[in-house]
């Protein structure tokens, strides 16, 4: 089936199955492999696009249901994008760096929606987002980081 | 790896004895052909650092990066010695040499037991010193001026009294054509400016890695490639009696079904048409060579075969005598479960066989072992097999097998097709968490007594299989059927205990065990911290001054352990308020790691991990922040699998298969840590997986400060 998706701001046409998962069309047919594939079925958090702003576990969202205007890592732009990446880098926060694509999504989703993150404010947005080398403890910090660099 | 095998094997390949270094190789194809070179091999700069013309210093990593940092931490040895300018050095994979690239610990292009930063220190900052050496003298021909009056800093060469000074970039040409120096004199530790530095934003990796740039396997792609899917038995030991493939060609997308030796291979146009082709595949196996029975069945059987002494490992003196002879007699079983390693990235990897040649690119992890598995599966020789090693999501021992599984069947898969069909073969997390090589299922007994104050007996009876036996590692780390990996870390104690016994039984299954982070340490650094703790505690004694007065020949865990008792103002268990300590102390890779966790025990029964301090000395820290970032990930990959992580077999069949189920530990249920780092002018030592052994037995201790038991069962929260 033919199906039209707004992707990184622009328009593009892909021929799959309506219960091809998004994260399928991203990888396979539109060469966006930042976006990783962890478990398949949201359950680690590797596969998190935005749709229309919202973080959004490609792995789970079949084509056809995709109502929205895409943003993945490649293309996420704006404050707290720029100011998670800096955070990131600064702290040395990926190891082998799998998850790391869904972890800035996730972050930077909740940056927009709530600039300054209590630590729960941060379990809660982030414990959809596995990362088997545990780098959790600089997620955290990174965090935090990237919201006092969003104030000043 | 464990331990003690890479303590002789690198003790031999210094010498330049060899003798491991064939033990190792032998029985590998590729291995044979490359001739894995006697002791460490002469130092040609131009396969460790390429210095482009714009300044730019590459320094060739021999080491896969996934995650534990030789990338950065190889690259900080050659650029240290260069004087490089740090921000002009970036780090590159080499490709599969076992002449150039061999890990001088292990006689193969491998990684593995810790040991890339040991086994590289001199290599690389030789590499670099005679870089550096030949730009100097480049630069001094050209300039007319004697080599010992130019200066390097920060990569730039200068001449003060001519007041000339270049980058690197402008002599490189003229460099390369100098012949070696035949000696380089390296940089007294005193003059380091980047080995040593304690530096956040160091790592050369960060950045690609936050913005999706960084390839991996799975990110793999070439004109008209196919994806691969394999059905694997579901039973380990099973095999393929007959198969259907019409209803999986049905399916948009796929374009052939083929058997090879694992299992039937699916090939689609993407992984969405591969995942529903394989579905449909109607598959019946054949079982009579399979394992039929479940962990319960096991561990019932293991339990009762170590009430048995088993092949000894060590003896001193009279375990069962001292024992006998009265005190206060402790009993103590563990039962370890089955675990996978779960890597973020699944298994994968991409090939093009061309009917000649083959060009693989995947996270090899051995790579002299997988270049000699695929060239064996194709029938050309091994310099005909092309390894491109990329990043991998992780690995914690699972991408470097002895029978290199994956390689093979990348190949195979290749083999199955035309020539010239680029594949890439991928492994969903249910092929990963149902694929076997698992941390072995394992049983401890222990038996102790305490008289006097004092432990007076110690035995200990451990039950598994042993996943170097029969493999092609058996010569080297299994001579006369003791497999060292079983009991590293329970029989050879940090204590002094006079009547000592440890033994061991070796248990048969078609299940394929592997080295899981921190290898046998997994399970004894578990077993006998508890047990030592259950008994200083019987003794009347204090964890941390109960310890500490048992270890006087080994003075640097005693250093760690004193540490870390410091970082955490230990002033005993506590427990009072709801929240107790508990400490552990392992040495394994030749690195000495003793933790504290603070525990509380939540409404629901289960621990909650408040903070974990860590004290570490793994010899001089090349790269400090690297090595709190590798004890926070032991930490936290310990913890998860302490707690909740277990694959259980019910009838042959492991009952987990995702996330879902093969619970991970998440941002919610990591503690915060806190790491002292001990100063050390020893040589480099191991951090990948040093952080792992003592977390688990320190969370135990301090559930018994706690009046919980320490667990007898692995894991922790059991469904
Ligand atoms: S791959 Fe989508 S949540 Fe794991
Ligand atoms: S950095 Fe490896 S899984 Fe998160």
């Amino acid at each position: 089936m033919a199906f039209i998706l707004k992707v990184n701001g622009t328009e593009r046409n892909v021929d799959v199955d309506e219960d091809t998962p998004l994260l399928w069309v991203l990888r396979d047919d539109l060469g966006l492999t930042g976006t990783k594939f962890g478990c398949g079925v949201a359950m680690c958090g590797a596969c998190t696009v935005h749709m229309d702003g919202q973080p959004l576990r490609a792995c789970a969202m079949p084509v056809s249901g995709v109502t929205g205007e895409i943003t993945t890592i490649e293309a996420v732009d704006g404050r707290e994008a720029r100011a998670v990446q800096d955070a990131w880098i600064a702290h040395d926060v990926p190891q082998c760096g799998y998850c790391q694509s869904g972890q800035v999504m996730s972050a930077v989703a909740l940056l927009r929606e709530n600039p300054k993150p209590n630590d729960r404010d941060i379990d809660l947005a982030m414990n959809g987002n596995l990362c088997r080398c545990a780098t959790y403890v600089r997620i955290r910090a990174a965090i935090h980081s990237a919201a006092s660099a969003l104030e000043a | 790896m464990g331990s003690h095998d890479l303590r002789l094997s690198r003790r031999d390949a210094l010498k330049g004895a060899g003798a491991l270094v064939i033990g190792l190789s032998l029985p590998i194809a590729g291995a044979k052909a490359q001739q894995a070179p006697k002791g460490p091999p002469p130092i040609h700069p131009n396969a460790f650092v390429r210095i482009g013309a714009d300044d730019s210093v590459t320094v060739i990593v021999k080491h896969i990066e996934f995650g534990q940092g030789p990338y950065t931490g190889l690259a900080t040895l050659a650029a240290e010695e260069l004087d490089a300018d740090w921000s002009k050095v970036r780090a590159e994979s080499a490709p599969a040499n076992a002449k150039l690239y061999a890990n001088l610990q292990l006689g193969a292009q491998l990684t593995g037991g810790s040991s890339a930063i040991a086994n590289s220190y001199d290599q690389m900052r030789r590499a670099g010193a005679m870089a550096r050496a030949l730009l100097v003298e480049a630069a001094a021909t050209e300039w007319k001026v004697p080599p010992a009056e130019i200066d390097v800093k920060k990569g730039v060469m200068s001449h003060a009294a001519s007041g000339r000074s270049s980058g690197f970039g402008p002599f490189a040409a003229a460099a390369a054509k100098l012949p070696m120096p035949r000696q380089v004199k390296l940089k007294d530790p005193s003059a380091f400016t980047l080995i040593g530095t304690d530096q956040a934003g160091r790592k050369l990796d960060s950045a690609d890695k936050v913005t999706g740039r960084a390839k991996f396997t799975i990110d793999q792609n070439a004109p008209d490639m196919l994806t691969v899917l394999v059905a694997r038995s579901p039973r380990f030991g099973g095999s393929v009696k007959s198969f259907d493939a019409a209803e999986a060609l049905k399916i948009k997308g796929v374009v052939a079904v083929k058997q090879v030796s694992s299992g039937i291979a699916v090939y689609a146009r993407g992984m969405w048409p591969a995942i529903k082709g394989r579905k449909a595949l109607r598959v019946e196996w054949d079982d009579s060579a399979a394992e039929m029975r479940g962990s319960e069945d096991m561990i019932a059987a293991y339990l009762e075969q170590t009430r048995k002494p088993g092949a000894v490992h060590r003896k001193a003196g009279n375990a069962d005598a001292a024992i006998a002879a009265g005190g206060t007699v402790i009993e103590a079983d563990y039962v370890f479960p089955y675990l996978a390693h779960a890597p973020m990235e699944p298994l994968d990897g991409f090939i093009i066989w061309d009917g000649t040649t083959a060009r693989a690119r995947f996270g090899s992890q051995g790579q002299t072992f997988d270049q000699g598995a695929i060239a064996k599966v194709l029938g050309i020789a091994t310099d005909k097999v092309d390894i491109e090693t990329l990043y991998a999501g992780g690995s914690f021992g699972r991408r470097a097998t002895p029978t290199s599984h994956l390689a093979v069947e990348l190949a195979e898969v290749a083999r199955a097709m035309p020539p010239g069909t680029p594949v890439k073969l991928v492994w969903t997390r249910e092929d990963d968490i149902h694929g076997g090589y698992y941390r072995p299922l394992i049983v401890h007994r222990l038996r102790g007594a305490v008289k006097d104050g004092k432990i007076s007996g110690w035995s200990n009876t451990i039950m598994g299989q042993s996943f170097m036996i029969g493999s092609p590692f058996e010569a080297m780390a299994a001579p006369n059927g003791i497999d060292a990996s079983m009991s590293e870390g329970a029989s050879q104690l940090l204590y002094e205990i006079a009547d000592f016994q440890c033994d061991a039984h070796v248990a048969k299954s078609p299940v394929p065990t592997l080295w899981w982070r921190s290898v046998g340490h997994t399970h004894t650094g578990y077993a006998v911290e508890c047990f030592v703790d259950q008994l200083l505690i019987a003794a009347g004694k204090d964890p941390v001054a109960g310890r500490l007065a048992m270890m006087g020949k080994s003075p640097r865990a005693a250093a760690v352990l004193k540490a870390v008792a410091e970082l955490a103002r230990w002033k005993g268990p506590g427990g009072a308020n709801g929240r107790a300590r508990g400490v552990a102390v392992v040495e394994s890779f030749n690195s000495f790691v003793a933790q504290i966790a603070e525990v509380s025990i939540d409404d629901n029964g289960e621990p909650k991990v408040h903070k974990v301090w860590a004290a570490v000395d793994c010899g001089v820290a090349v790269n400090p922040d690297v090595i709190r970032a590798q004890l926070e990930g032991g930490i936290g990959y310990a913890l998860g699998h302490a707690l909740y992580a277990e694959v259980p077999l019910a009838e042959g069949l492991p009952t987990v298969s995702n996330f879902n189920d093969y619970r991970s530990l998440r941002i919610n249920e990591m503690p915060e840590i806190e790491v002292a780092i001990v100063k050390s002018a020893e040589p480099p030592t191991g951090i990948g997986e040093p952080g792992v052994p003592p977390l688990a037995p320190a969370v135990a201790n301090a559930m018994a400060a706690l009046g919980h038991k320490r667990p007898s069962r692995l894991p922790m929260v059991r469904a």
